[in-house]
């Protein structure tokens, strides 16, 4: 009689801990068709350098200026936001669905501590792309996209499931092989945003969503 | 007898639980973050934050963030290592 009261105080205490500092309504389910939409615009954007020049493709985010302020870049922008705008949105859909079932309140202290923190190394890095656009090393724009959203996975995986942590891990080991590969980019891209998204969507989803 | 003994009384409500447990990984919360997590009413929530801080368990602060009044809640050390205590004895009896 007593032990179990015990014991239902520790479930609890363990309950409102988790729940107090971190957001657990992240849906798996949306990571990994986050990767399925970045898989997506990266077989578009592949097309689209194609039918560009194929002799120019060696050169895409790679050392020749020349391709950009072209329509290519355009296009390829424009797919770009394509991807992130239906990422975002499904995954706040589903985030939002999955908090309603839970009980878990979407706009709290800790979704609002996870956006901010997932946000401040997401938005220096966005900068600091656009600064090495500016200074002509766009070849680097694609492992930094890389390794500053794994820097944001992982400063944010204090305060959402801990899983993302080795996600964001993942990204910034992706990155920084990928600098060493500059012209291939988009491959990268793919292996980071497409595949990682779907492998660690699939492992949350499985490991808390399904019941 | 000497487990019972760490059993902290001060504890021994599950809206007290709750209050230390937020306030054991949270750095500070307010009045109305703990309100929605322990399903309190205000009332009762300030009375329990109050015995709380009559033990020193926990540190009070009151401000202002614009016009509206804020209150703000951290664990003290001693609160810290008192609940520390006490879910280390709660443990230890379910263990048995």
């Amino acid at each position: 009689m007593e032990a179990n009261k015990y014991l239902n105080d520790i479930t609890e205490i363990k309950n409102i801990m988790n729940r107090s500092s971190r957001f657990i309504s992240l849906s798996g389910l949306s990571g990994v068709l986050a990767g399925i939409y970045a898989l997506i615009g990266a077989g578009f954007a592949y097309v689209k350098l194609k039918d560009t020049s194929a002799s120019n493709y060696e050169n895409f985010s790679g050392k020749s200026s020349s391709l950009w302020g072209s329509d290519t870049v355009s296009d390829l922008t424009l797919i770009a936001i394509a991807v992130l705008v239906a990422a975002v949105i499904t995954g706040f859909v589903m985030t939002l669905k999955k908090s309603k079932k839970s009980g878990e309140k979407i706009w709290d202290s800790t979704s609002k501590r996870l956006v901010f923190n997932f946000a401040i190394p997401l938005i220096v890095g966005g900068l600091f792309c656009l600064v090495l656009m500016q200074q002509g090393a766009a070849g680097l724009v694609a492992p930094a996209t890389l390794i500053f959203y794994g820097l944001a996975c992982v400063n944010a995986s204090k305060y959402t499931m801990g899983d993302v942590r080795y996600m964001g891990l993942a990204f910034i080991a992706i990155g920084i092989i990928s600098t060493q590969f500059i012209g291939y980019g988009l491959y990268f891209w793919a292996l980071g945003f497409g595949v990682c998204h779907i492998l660690y969507g699939s492992l949350m989803y499985y490991k808390y969503d399904r019941n | 007898m000497s487990l019972i003994d760490n059993i902290n009384k001060a504890f021994d409500h599950r809206i007290r639980l709750g209050i230390m447990s937020i306030l054991m990984v949270n750095d500070y919360a307010d009045f109305k973050m703990l309100k929605e997590l322990l399903g309190a009413t205000d009332g009762n929530l300030a009375s329990h934050t109050k015995a709380l801080e009559k033990e020193e368990y926990i540190k009070v602060e009151k401000q202002f963030i614009g016009r509206k009044p804020n209150t703000r809640y951290s664990a003290t050390k001693l609160g810290k290592a008192q609940f520390k205590k006490h879910i280390n004895a709660l443990e230890k009896l379910i263990g048995k």
